[in-house]
């Protein structure tokens, strides 16, 4: 495996957490909800995929032990903001309040422990093709799922008559309720959604990126994840070029620092928040001028009246 | 006609609580096929609530409904949808982002695919001469076409009862003429109409019998072709409705307001380009502003109040002081008053009290602030002052403004403003979504003031009330200005062709004096 | 769904002040079920929590230690959240306050420079607050760029940079190669305020920053721009508020005040600077003005409440080795029960039976 195979593998690595979450976040964005909780459900997700893996021996559990711990923080989220239309800003912050203190809890037993890493796929003949080889047939299977979970939004999205009905609630929900859609049962199954894929985000970073679980490892990831939404004007292919530019970034900067370049490693561990800024500050520029492509209800409470 | 002899929809006893508030009180309603009936009332007398349980929107707390003869159970628009009954708004329910055949459907069961739906969508729109691009997104679109979506979508049901909530309110003369040539040819079909209004006029012109509510109540059924509007207003108001007096004596004198060749692009990218706007306000005249809602009333607004500033300086002229590049701080202490079209969260924190609501816009030039502090018995004295002056009814002293009906707090955002005699008053419709009572006071108001000197330009969509008070009329369309018109000599007709754009308005055919008085606001 | 809300037709005033003092109860039975649910006595926890560092005077002192970041942060906050403006940054406009601060502090170390020291520490780590919050308050303002993800990751930007200081050129060298600076000198430190204990001077800043909150949000025309622009931006606009310069003061104003309680902490208690000098009191604060329901002696209140939560948070990890993450989950849970309890004083909530039974029930 070459100097070039290897950085390109540790970039789809880096940028699958990325995509999962902001793919998941995306859909709940879409359908008019701002979930500001992605760090904290990711960092759950993180610490119960690993307690999943580590009591199981099985990726596949841990993941969906992931998965559920992202989904029943998110119904903490939606409860609130849904059923009690509290701020969603105010309870995104203390959804990530909460997770990164309880993952610390849930995770202390588990500091310093090590599982086995998912496994890598490998088909003989196409995954040692050279160059190409295990950049595409060599991957884990999050990394097949999160593209595939991309373009499935993607069909949902444009092609489905539910993906209309969740874009329309998006845009308003008065209309929306007029006409009869359960306004905040779609909402429900969106925050629901974007959960499941922020828990799963979680867990991949210590079933496959890293094989062990430290207490904020996710590092800000679900803070990105939601740049990411609005890097991608909502769109969900644009997410996949944006994630993969992040995960680069991140990659990037560790090949540098190893380098050593004698340019202070932290300026280095800065640069994909500093782009970030950067890139949140461009887009919203060009945006300003060609008219917003946010979800015209992204944010506002609503409730029905009865 | 001759009535078949079951109802298509029967509404039986319909009650409907919300919280201690009796919105609906055991109505009684018969919808036949083949006949327009109206539902005339006034802001809150229970319209929407009526038909919204009738659309299975909202549930009622008691009466049933009967479909054919059979009881039913609304749980949900779709259900509504299913037995053939669909709804146009009078909010329209689109979606702004999305395109026209998305939107249609949206409305619709979802049962046909989207390609089958799209072929239907030309066909229907074409054979009612109803025209729309199914590709555009509806932000697009004049109020007009959005309405036209909601029919078409409508009819795409095939819908054997079709409600409509106030469709005429936003539309010019023209177009309602259009928009009655289509439900004569929805009732000739055999549909039977429900058609909610409070313009009497038209309902005369439309229905085959109207239902009358009052405070939630029914108050009568009648064939309002054998009623005048006078006493159909009656009806409604339930006493006589208080004429508003012209002063006499006013003179026009200099202009106080002026605005000189303004242009100005839209801050927003679905907003309406001014262009070349003209015009002056004298002293002691009320100048009429109409026009269908977003043809740049609320851009001329932004830019007169200057909640967002001009281009030149002396694109505003404030008594005789280049006003354009002040804010609206700067414009009230020149002596300008200013009263936006939205009572709720533009003219007042709904969530905050009538004091502090009066410190907003008194804080600029009021002297409720001195040092940076403020002065809160001052900011007490002028809600008092204010409901006294315009009897706002009200729970207590000092209540959150959401708290009060619409009427009264019209009278009060209204009232702030005339009780600092400002030079010159700009308001948007000042009587918008008002009970009668409230409006006629309102208008008095505005007049008495202009016969004080001041210069008062009112922005309306109701002609009816511009027609009423105003001493000239100039009408906006597509962010242009038309010249003023004398009201004397002006023609609904001309008006009305004015409204829609054509420069032909100013040659009116065959002038007829346009009659004021026997609408009762919006 | 079984639950509804229904706008009341004015605030409940009963609930406005009951709200937190609910969310309080409410939070403590959560946490005493999580304490048997991890195998502690919840009676005894409860105890070392909440009243053992009440009835220890170290302990109360240490409390006031705690709480005089946290409520110079709050209020700071408070006022972005009252003008609906989204500064999550804090933490990080702290450390940076402390960094900006401890230059001065470091190059004159050991120069026996004077009396000026001191203020001049305090004034550069306001003002370093101030700038570094402007950072994303610009960029909302020139291009729309959301202050809330901006401000968030200023923050690991500002640990990095804290980071790189004390490992590099500010690193003590008598300091065994621990990152950290030389002790700061007499003139660079916060005083004392009473012997044996280590209450400072920054709690009596806090406490005219409380009290200089309170008179301009009830009193001044300032304070009243804060309140529209959150509560109803286009009326604000209307009054003629521009909401532009107030995001750009409400930013600087916290940042300021979070820079100064940077340095405060640096130059105090913890005497020179080092890396982990804050606990996460940029993030707790925003939990402090929310509990303090964005008034300032509210949040005095809120920040001794949640400064009782710490020190009792280290008690229970001694003396019954309960983990210090569970203090940041009584915080979380802290901070949704008083959300949903702000939500009872708009609303009113109703159970009713699901709409189609409704429907039938009438019949």
């Amino acid at each position: 495996m070459g100097m070039f195979e290897a950085i390109v593998l540790s970039v789809i690595a880096a940028s699958t957490p990325l995509l999962l979450a902001a793919a998941g976040e995306l859909v709940v964005e879409r359908s008019g909800v701002l979930n500001l909780g992605v760090e904290g459900m990711m960092i759950m997700g993180a610490a119960c995929g690993f307690a999943g893996a580590w009591l199981t021996g099985s990726t596949v559990i841990g993941a969906l032990f992931g998965i559920v711990a992202g989904m029943a923080m998110a119904a903490i989220f939606a409860l609130l903001t849904l059923g009690l239309a509290v701020n969603q800003v105010a309870t995104g912050l203390a959804l990530t309040i909460l997770g990164v203190g309880l993952s610390g809890l849930i995770g202390a037993g588990f500091v310093g422990e090590k599982i086995v890493p998912a496994p890598h796929l490998y088909i003989p003949l196409l995954t040692d093709l050279p160059l190409v080889g295990h950049i595409l047939f060599g991957q884990d299977a999050f990394v097949y799922l999160s593209i595939a979970l991309t373009i499935g939004i993607w069909y949902f999205l444009y092609r489905t008559r539910r993906g209309l009905v969740l874009r329309a609630i998006g845009d308003n929900h008065s209309s929306a309720h007029a006409l009869g859609y359960p306004v905040l049962q779609v909402r429900l199954l969106a925050v629901l959604f974007g959960g499941g894929c922020a828990g799963l985000a979680g867990a991949y970073l210590p079933l496959a990126y890293t094989p062990f679980f430290i207490p904020g490892m996710t590092a800000g990831r679900g803070w990105i994840a939601l740049a990411l939404v609005v890097f991608a004007s909502w769109r969900p292919g644009r997410l996949v070029g944006g994630a993969y530019l992040f995960g680069a970034v991140t990659i990037l900067q560790l090949h540098a620092q190893a380098l050593g370049l004698g340019i202070p490693s932290q300026l280095m561990s800065s640069l994909p928040y500093l782009a970030c800024v950067i890139v949140l500050v461009l887009i919203s520029r060009t945006r300003a001028t060609a008219g917003s492509a946010a979800p015209a209800s992204l944010g506002t409470v609503f409730v029905p009246d009865r | 006609m001759a009535k078949p002899s079951t109802p298509l929809l029967q509404a039986i006893g319909i009650r409907k609580l919300y919280g201690d508030f009796l919105a609906n009180d055991g109505i009684d309603l018969d919808l036949y096929a083949g006949e327009i009936h109206a539902l005339l009332g006034e802001n809150g007398a229970g319209k929407s609530t009526l038909v919204k349980i009738m659309y299975g929107l909202i549930q009622p707390s008691g009466g049933e409904l009967r479909w054919m003869g059979d009881k039913i159970v609304l749980a949900g628009p779709s259900e509504a949808r299913a037995r053939g009954i669909a709804m146009v708004f009078q909010h329209f329910s689109l979606f702004d982002n999305l395109t026209v055949a998305e939107n249609v459907a949206l409305g619709l069961d979802g049962s046909e695919s989207f390609a089958a739906m799209s072929a239907r969508l030309a066909k229907v729109s074409h054979d009612y001469g109803l025209p729309l691009d199914p590709k555009r997104e509806v932000w697009r679109l004049s109020v007009g076409e959005r309405q036209r979506i909601e029919i078409v979508r409508a009819l795409m049901q095939n819908p054997k009862l079709l409600i409509l909530d106030e469709p005429t309110a936003v539309l010019t003369p023209q177009e309602v003429d259009q928009l009655f040539v289509v439900l004569e040819r929805l009732k000739s079909e055999g549909r039977a109409l429900l058609y909610i209004s409070h313009k009497l006029e038209e309902v005369k012109r439309l229905c085959d019998t109207a239902t009358i509510l009052r405070g939630g109540k029914k108050v009568a059924t009648c064939d309002p072709r054998q009623e005048t509007a006078a006493s159909l207003a009656r009806m409604m108001v339930g006493g006589e409705i208080g004429e508003v007096k012209a002063a006499s004596g006013r003179a026009a004198t200099i202009p106080r307001l002026v605005i000189n060749d303004l242009s100005l692009a839209p801050d927003d990218p679905h907003g309406v380009y001014l262009r070349n706007v003209s015009l002056e306000v004298k002293g002691g005249e009320i100048l009429g502003l109409a026009g269908v809602a977003g043809n740049g009333q609320d851009e001329l607004f932004a830019a007169l109040s200057g909640e967002r500033m001009c281009e030149h300086s002396d694109d505003v002229i404030i008594d005789g002081h280049a006003a354009g590049a002040l804010s609206i701080t700067g414009r009230r202490r020149l002596g300008a008053a200013f009263v936006p079209e939205e009572r709720i969260g533009h003219a007042t924190a709904p969530r905050m009290k009538l004091s502090e609501n009066a410190l907003l816009t008194g804080h600029a030039a009021s002297g409720m602030v001195k040092h940076g502090f403020v002065d809160k018995p001052a900011t007490l004295a002028t809600v008092d002052k204010t409901t006294q002056a315009f009897d706002v009814r009200k729970a207590k002293r000092d209540p959150e403004a959401v708290s009060l009906s619409g009427g009264n707090l019209q009278k009060f955002v209204v009232g702030r403003e005339i009780l600092r005699e400002p030079g010159i008053l700009v308001v948007s419709q000042p009587t918008w979504g008002v009970d009668a009572g409230a409006a006629a006071v309102i208008r008095q108001a505005l007049i008495d003031l202009s016969s004080r000197g001041t210069a008062v330009l009112v922005i309306s969509q109701d002609l009816d009330e511009l027609i009423e008070i105003a001493d000239r009329i100039a009408v906006m369309f597509h962010g242009h200005l038309s010249e003023p018109i004398e009201t004397a000599q002006a023609t609904r007709e001309q008006l009305g062709l004015l409204m829609g754009g054509s420069a032909a308005g100013t040659a009116g055919a065959a002038p007829e004096p346009a009659e004021a008085g026997h609408a009762v606001s919006a | 769904m079984p639950l509804v809300l229904e706008r009341r037709a004015e605030r409940s005033k009963l609930i406005a002040i009951a709200s937190p003092l609910i969310a309080i109860a409410l939070t403590l039975i959560t946490i005493s079920i999580l304490f048997a649910l991890i195998g502690k006595n919840p009676a005894q926890a409860l105890y070392v929590y909440f009243i053992e560092p009440l009835i220890d005077p170290y302990s109360l002192s240490e409390i006031v230690v705690k709480a005089t970041p946290l409520v110079m942060i709050g209020v700071g906050l408070s006022l972005c959240y009252l003008a609906n403006v989204w500064n999550i940054g804090a933490e990080g406009q702290f450390l940076v306050g402390a960094v900006a601060g401890s230059w001065i502090a470091v190059v004159t170390n050991g120069t026996h420079a004077g009396p000026w020291v001191l203020p001049a520490m305090l004034l550069l780590g306001a003002a370093a607050g101030a700038l570094y919050a402007l950072i994303p308050a610009i960029c909302k303002v020139k291009f729309g760029a959301s202050e809330i993800l901006t401000s968030l990751m200023l923050v690991y930007v500002a640990d990095l940079l804290l980071d790189y200081l004390v490992r590099g050129p500010w690193r003590d060298p008598k300091g065994f190669n621990f990152p950290t600076t030389a002790d700061f000198d007499p003139n660079a430190t916060v005083p004392v305020l009473f012997d044996g204990s280590r209450v400072h001077l920054g709690s009596v800043i806090a406490l005219l920053v409380v009290m200089a909150a309170t008179v301009m949000l009830g009193r001044t025309i300032k304070g009243f721009e804060i309140r529209v622009v959150g509560a109803a931006p286009k009326a604000a606009r209307f009054a003629g508020f521009n909401s532009d310069q107030l995001v750009l003061f409400t930013f600087a104003v916290s940042g300021a005040l979070a820079g100064l309680a940077g340095i405060i902490e640096v130059a105090g208690p913890v005497g020179h600077l080092q890396p982990g000098i804050s606990p996460g009191y940029g993030f707790t604060a925003i939990i402090v003005a929310f509990l303090g329901r964005l008034n300032p002696v509210g949040i005095l209140i809120a920040g001794l409440f949640l400064a009782l939560t710490f020190i009792g948070g280290e008690g229970a990890q001694i003396s019954m080795k309960i983990p210090l993450d569970l203090t940041k989950v009584f915080q979380g849970i802290l901070l949704f029960y008083v959300l949903a309890c702000d939500s009872l004083i708009v609303y009113r909530i109703r159970f009713i039976a699901s709409t189609r039974k409704a429907a039938h029930g009438h019949v």
